[in-house]
């Protein structure tokens, strides 16, 4: 699994930690995403999907 | 089996991907009234609009993503009526589609000015295509008057004043956005716009426009002031898109009707803009992005047979300028605000609304991340 985020297209809202939070972080200052993993054991896969579902800014691509 | 969904733009194409993860393999087919492949709204009032990005950049999902869907898109045809009993759904262009469950995502339509018609300047802001005509003019303009002073007015006020024009909002509140969030929030909002130089005409009705030669070349308040303008956008909200559903049968009030599983009818779901649901004691319709990618996953489970209610946290975002806003939850001018990170000052803060003693909703300023933190006094109350 690989997973490629869009920080300019990202609009802060963290759907993504809410989703995955070993996954995904938001910046301090901003609230962009940042990846804490670009590939993530199996078992996790799930909840990676999950967030690239509900990114409201479609900013996360996952390639299995 | 086979899925319908009326409409091909965010809570459409969620329906579609939450079917396909979820492992359904029958045909579905996606019937859009645009050309456009499904597109990203909250793009055109900001990136799209300045010309930071173009056109490809608001796309929903590249090809390679939407044809691994396996869904038919029939676009460019409007669905003109639907039979509940049969769930078929005949279009403008006379095709005939039947499925064992319709979603019906058709979302809003932009509300007008009743003198606004066949008027050159004069645009609303629903589609790309009003986007991109609304970039045209503004890129020819100096000065724009934006009527309406809700958040979309104060978002394509903030953009166009970016891109250099002379900008005035006018609306009615006292203060951008003040039924929604509220008299302290709004007032910093107004000295916002005000520090950036939009002028604000606020307090007072629009009762029209003027005109020259087939142009609009003003705003008419209702005290009999003109505001000059080359170009005026009409930002005074939308409403949903149910015409093509009058005779149906379903019922239409402020949007198509369901039950807490988002079912109009049997085997008839809504979700997104359009959608007005049963939420916990009372009906509740919801405009913004992130609402119509759950809905959607929550009638994407409901066809495939789960019986789930639809119980969301609310949120939305709007940028203006370089302030970044998050709402979770559903604030209300009559709520108490109190502070709870950061400070109003330095304009970076999360406050809280709170009704009866309740937190009803959490709003952050230029602090998405810690604004979400907050969410749990919610999830909780
Ligand atoms: C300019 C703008 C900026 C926004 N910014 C934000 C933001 O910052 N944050 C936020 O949370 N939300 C924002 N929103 C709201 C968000 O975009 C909407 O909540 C979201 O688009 C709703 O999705 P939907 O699929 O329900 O409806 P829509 O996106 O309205 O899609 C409905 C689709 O149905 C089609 N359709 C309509 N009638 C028919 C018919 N009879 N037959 C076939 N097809 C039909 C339409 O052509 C359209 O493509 C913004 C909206 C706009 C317009």
């Amino acid at each position: 699994m690989k997973i490629i985020i869009d920080q300019d297209k990202c609009v802060a809202s963290g759907q993504c930690v809410t989703a995955a939070v070993d996954v995904f972080d938001q910046r301090d200052e901003d609230g962009i995403v940042v990846l804490l993993n670009d590939n993530p054991p199996e078992d996790l896969a799930a909840d990676v999907h999950q967030a690239a579902a509900v990114c409201p800014a479609l900013a996360i691509v996952v390639e299995d | 089996m086979s899925v319908l969904v009326v409409g091909a733009s965010a809570a459409g194409l969620s329906t579609v991907e939450s079917l396909r993860r979820k492992g359904y393999r029958e045909p579905i087919t996606v019937l859009g009234a645009e050309w456009h492949l499904p597109y990203d709204r909250p793009p055109l009032s900001k990136q799209f609009l300045c010309g930071d990005w173009d056109e490809d950049r608001t796309r929903l999902r590249p090809d390679t993503m939407l044809s691994a869907l396996e869904a038919e898109f029939v676009l460019g045809d409007s669905a003109v009526g639907l039979d509940v009993e049969r769930r078929t759904v005949h279009t403008a262009s006379g095709r005939e589609l039947q499925a064992d469950a319709v979603v019906i995502a058709t979302g809003l339509r932009a509300r007008v000015l009743p003198d606004q018609g066949g008027l050159d300047g004069v645009h609303v802001l629903r589609t790309l295509d009003d986007a991109a005509a609304l970039r045209k003019d503004l890129l020819e303009a100096s000065r724009v008057v934006v009527v309406g002073d809700g958040v979309l007015g104060a978002e394509i006020a903030a953009t166009a004043r970016k891109m250099g024009l002379s900008v005035t909002m006018a609306g009615p509140q006292a203060a951008p956005l003040q039924s929604q969030f509220g008299p302290v929030v709004a007032g910093l909002l107004e000295e916002l716009h005000a520090s950036e130089g939009v002028h604000l005409k606020l307090g007072t009705a629009v009762t029209g426009l003027t005109d020259e030669d087939g142009r609009v070349t003003g705003v008419r308040l209702e005290t009999g002031e003109v505001l000059p303008a080359d170009v005026v956008v009409v930002a005074l909200g939308a409403v949903p898109a149910t015409d093509w559903l009058a005779d149906s049968g379903l019922r239409l009030d402020n949007g198509v009707v369901c039950d807490a599983r988002c079912r109009a009818a049997e085997g008839i779901y809504a979700a997104g803009d359009v959608a007005r649901w049963q939420h916990e004691d009372s009906l509740l319709r919801l405009e913004n992005r992130t609402n119509a990618t759950e809905q959607a996953a929550c009638v994407a489970a409901n066809i495939l047979g789960d019986a789930q209610p639809y119980r969301p946290v609310p949120y939305f975002w709007t940028d203006q300028f370089a302030t970044k806003i998050q709402v979770h939850g559903r604030p209300s001018e009559a709520a108490e605000v109190t502070v709870a990170e950061g400070n109003l000052d330095e304009r970076r803060f999360v406050v809280h609304y709170r009704r009866d003693r309740r937190v009803v909703a959490v709003l952050g300023w230029n602090m998405p991340k810690q604004t979400r933190l907050h969410r749990h006094h919610l999830v909780h109350a």
